[in-house]
């Protein structure tokens, strides 16, 4: 090897092990798409398999909810009735009750954590509120049947107020609760993602801070706290353990929060945990509501993550 | 003119007051959350600590030659050793009816106990011995002093004679309260006081144990070639879509795709840790995969471009360089999603694990269940004893979940700390 010749050698490593190697990896990501196919698949398959049994239209619009296997095959009511709607109801109710409290409580702390506090206070509220989210929800039910619903119970009856043990109030309050750091934390991305011109402007016209962010900085952050609201409602849709534990079995048709009602979840789980044939058109309705869940909250989530990103590139 | 300013002037202070008002209600709002938090920990805290103790009662019993051949110990009826034990101890019970509460003030594994004892030190055979058993659910309570005796006989599980009866025990010294070793290496049991947590936590480790080994590098690969080798094209973009709203989907949705996939159409064994282990592996794959990108983009793109400069391939320019820099953020990615899962009940319950499990499962093959879902089945119990079980296990749970989550945050700072 002469003096002063530098030789560069590439890696004696064949080019086709690399790629091998970026196959696996490629495969690897491939799974995700695997994993929302098997959903849609199993689901679709399982609810086809459903509606041979039921019609479509009695699922989706009739009014009673009662599955039931028939033990003898002329006996009274031996198909079961398989309306939705009553389960709609009741998931409606809950979330909506959910959002009521998380909506106030998680857009404040956020306003105020992102407008106001100091930074030693955020550092301390910040991860206090995200505990909160990492709590698991087995826990918010046991707390919502053994401490919450009894509570609300308690008061209801002092103001002579009918309230079931197992309301739709205790597990909607709970699931706001849990909700909560979701809002917080997504909106407070979106608000501090404003730009700082203007709040600028809006204070440097004399407008005070409450007013700058009320009238300024809320409508422009409003379109990601829309799509923030949008994810957390379709959390709460999805949410089983709080409603199975706190808010029972009761089909009802009914807006009143003091009662038992039942969600698309919970019936999921009644349907699928116990003794089961597995073609009776009992447990196949199971994969009926979930492909219903599933489309339901997919369609909230498609939305809500579109907003938010748009949102973010706008300012960006 | 005055009166322009004055009104100015009384506009400010309303305008004043109104921003000290919103400030408050931002404030309130933290406060009412973070005292909800409060609450939740102070409720099952304030109702799980009693676990520790567990009342025990002691019971003389005759061991001697004519009730326990020493040659054959297993073959001795311990139960009405027990029984008789108990009858001796209180020999103005004579009714039937009172004899029976008699007998349900210690456990009904009283004579499995005792068996244990005699067995593990045979020298106690042959005479008289005053043992101590367990309690029955309703005996701890009273002893423990959780039953108000105020109420009336009938609203108590526990009825006046039995009270009596545990009165004079309690004089005599022959109850107690000791440290609870059973609630941490029991299984699961229908009677309360025998009820253990190790059948689910053994079941819980076996599940996430599964759930890592798939989910780490599965999302680790996925992460890497998403952010270093994928091209911009359509199918990346669908593949990015795809997995932040798989992140957004119900998780008992995930269940039902282990039901009829796993379980329906691979076939793979009911209520076993593996088949929990694979859906909730699917569930915090996403988590992983937008932790890991995130960790992959925080290197700075100079260590890559310079071992391509000196000749590296792209893939070892990304896994000798790229790669173990951004290890640290990765674990804390996989470490807040195997935390997740540790905590996710819904899915395990469409896979059958939430069968009544007694023994300790060894291998993920076994039926199992975890402890969340141990939690839900306490919940449900009717027996009052089995709520400070709940809370017990939620602590143990809690203690779990905090000790990951730091482990995380210690973590991330050490990456943060980096560049």
């Amino acid at each position: 090897m002469p003096d002063g010749t530098l030789i560069i050698t590439r890696s004696d490593r064949p080019r086709w092990r690399d790629n091998i190697i970026i196959g696996i990896m490629a495969a690897a990501a491939g799974v995700a798409i695997l994993v929302t196919l098997g959903i849609v698949l199993s689901l679709v398959f399982e609810t086809l398999l459903f509606l041979e049994k039921v019609p479509l239209r009695n699922f989706l619009f009739g009014l009673e909810w009662s599955p039931q296997t028939a033990i003898r095959a002329d006996q009274v009511g031996a198909e079961g009735s398989f309306g939705v709607l009553p389960l709609i109801n009741g998931t409606l109710l809950i979330s909506a009750i959910a959002m009521a409290v998380a909506t106030p409580l998680g857009l404040t702390s956020a306003i105020y954590l992102s407008e106001y506090a100091s930074k030693r206070a955020r550092d301390w509220v910040k991860p206090g509120l995200e505990i909160l989210a990492g709590i698991p929800t087995v826990v918010y039910g046991f707390f919502a049947a053994l401490t919450v619903a009894p509570f609300i119970r308690m008061t209801g009856g002092q103001f002579g107020l009918e309230v079931a043990s197992e309301s739709a109030l205790a597990a909607g309050i709970v699931m706001g609760i849990m909700i909560v750091p979701l809002i917080s934390s997504l909106s407070d991305d979106v608000i501090n993602a404003v730009p700082q011109s203007l709040r600028d402007a809006s204070l440097g016209m004399g407008a005070t801070h409450s007013e700058t962010i009320r009238k300024v900085i809320m409508p422009a952050a409003l379109p990601g706290i829309a799509g923030s609201l949008l994810l957390a409602t379709s959390r709460a849709i999805g949410e089983t353990m709080i409603v199975l534990m706190a808010a029972g079995l009761a089909a009802q048709l009914t807006l009143n929060p003091f009662e038992a009602v039942t969600t698309i979840t919970v019936q999921i789980v009644a349907l699928l945990t116990g003794d089961q044939e597995f073609d009776s058109a009992k447990t196949l309705s199971a994969f009926a509501l979930g492909l219903l869940l599933f489309v339901l909250t997919l369609i909230m989530n498609v939305i809500a993550l579109r907003i938010v990103k748009k949102y973010r590139e706008q300012y960006d | 003119m005055i009166n322009f300013t004055q009104q100015a002037g009384f506009g400010l202070r309303r305008r004043q007051r109104a921003e000290t008002r919103f400030q408050w209600a931002g404030r309130g709002a933290i406060i009412i959350s973070l005292a909800f938090l409060v609450t939740l920990f102070a409720s099952i805290i304030s109702n799980g600590l009693g676990v520790v103790w567990q009342s025990q009662i002691a019971v003389t019993v005759d061991l001697g030659p004519d009730e326990v051949d020493p040659e054959d110990i297993g073959g001795a009826s311990f139960n009405s050793i027990v029984k008789k034990g108990l009858r001796d101890a209180f020999p103005e019970v004579e009714k039937r009816s009172d004899k029976k509460l008699l007998y349900g003030l210690v456990s009904s594994e009283a004579a499995f106990e005792i068996e244990r004892q005699v067995s593990n030190d045979p020298t106690l055979l042959g005479e008289e011995q005053t043992l101590w058993v367990t309690a029955s659910d309703d005996a701890d309570l009273y002893i423990s002093g959780q039953v108000d005796t105020d109420l009336p006989e009938k609203q108590r599980r526990i009825s006046d004679a039995e009270i009596a009866m545990l009165d004079t025990m309690i004089e005599q010294g022959k109850a107690r309260e000791s440290f609870n070793r059973g609630f941490f290496v029991n299984g699961d049991s229908r009677e309360p006081e025998i009820a253990g947590i190790l059948s689910s936590l053994a079941g819980s480790a076996l599940t996430l144990l599964v759930c890592f080994l798939l989910s780490f590098p599965l999302g680790i690969g996925a992460a890497i070639y998403l952010e270093e080798f994928a091209p911009k094209n359509r199918m990346s973009d669908l593949i990015e879509v795809n997995i932040n709203n798989l992140a957004a989907v119900p998780s008992i949705v995930f269940g039902l795709l282990g039901l009829s996939i796993f379980l329906g159409y691979m076939g793979l064994p009911r209520s076993t840790p593996l088949v929990g282990g694979m859906v909730l592996a699917l569930m915090t794959l996403p988590t992983i995969i937008i932790a890991s990108r995130a960790a992959l983009r925080s290197v700075p793109p100079s260590f890559k471009e310079a071992a391509l400069a000196l000749g590296a391939t792209p893939v070892q320019a990304v896994f000798h360089h790229v790669l173990p820099v951004a290890m640290p953020g990765m674990l804390t990615g996989a470490i807040v999603g195997m935390a997740q899962a540790l905590g996710e009940t819904a899915p395990l319950l469409m896979i059958g694990m939430v069968a009544f499990i007694v023994d300790v499962p060894t291998s993920v093959l076994e039926p199992a269940t975890a402890l969340p879902v141990q939690i839900f089945l306490w919940a449900d119990a009717p027996e009052r004893a089995f709520t400070e079980k709940t809370a017990a296990a939620i602590i143990i749970l809690l203690t779990f979940l905090i000790i990951m989550n730091l482990i995380a945050i210690l973590l991330r700072r050490k990456l943060e700390t980096r560049f």
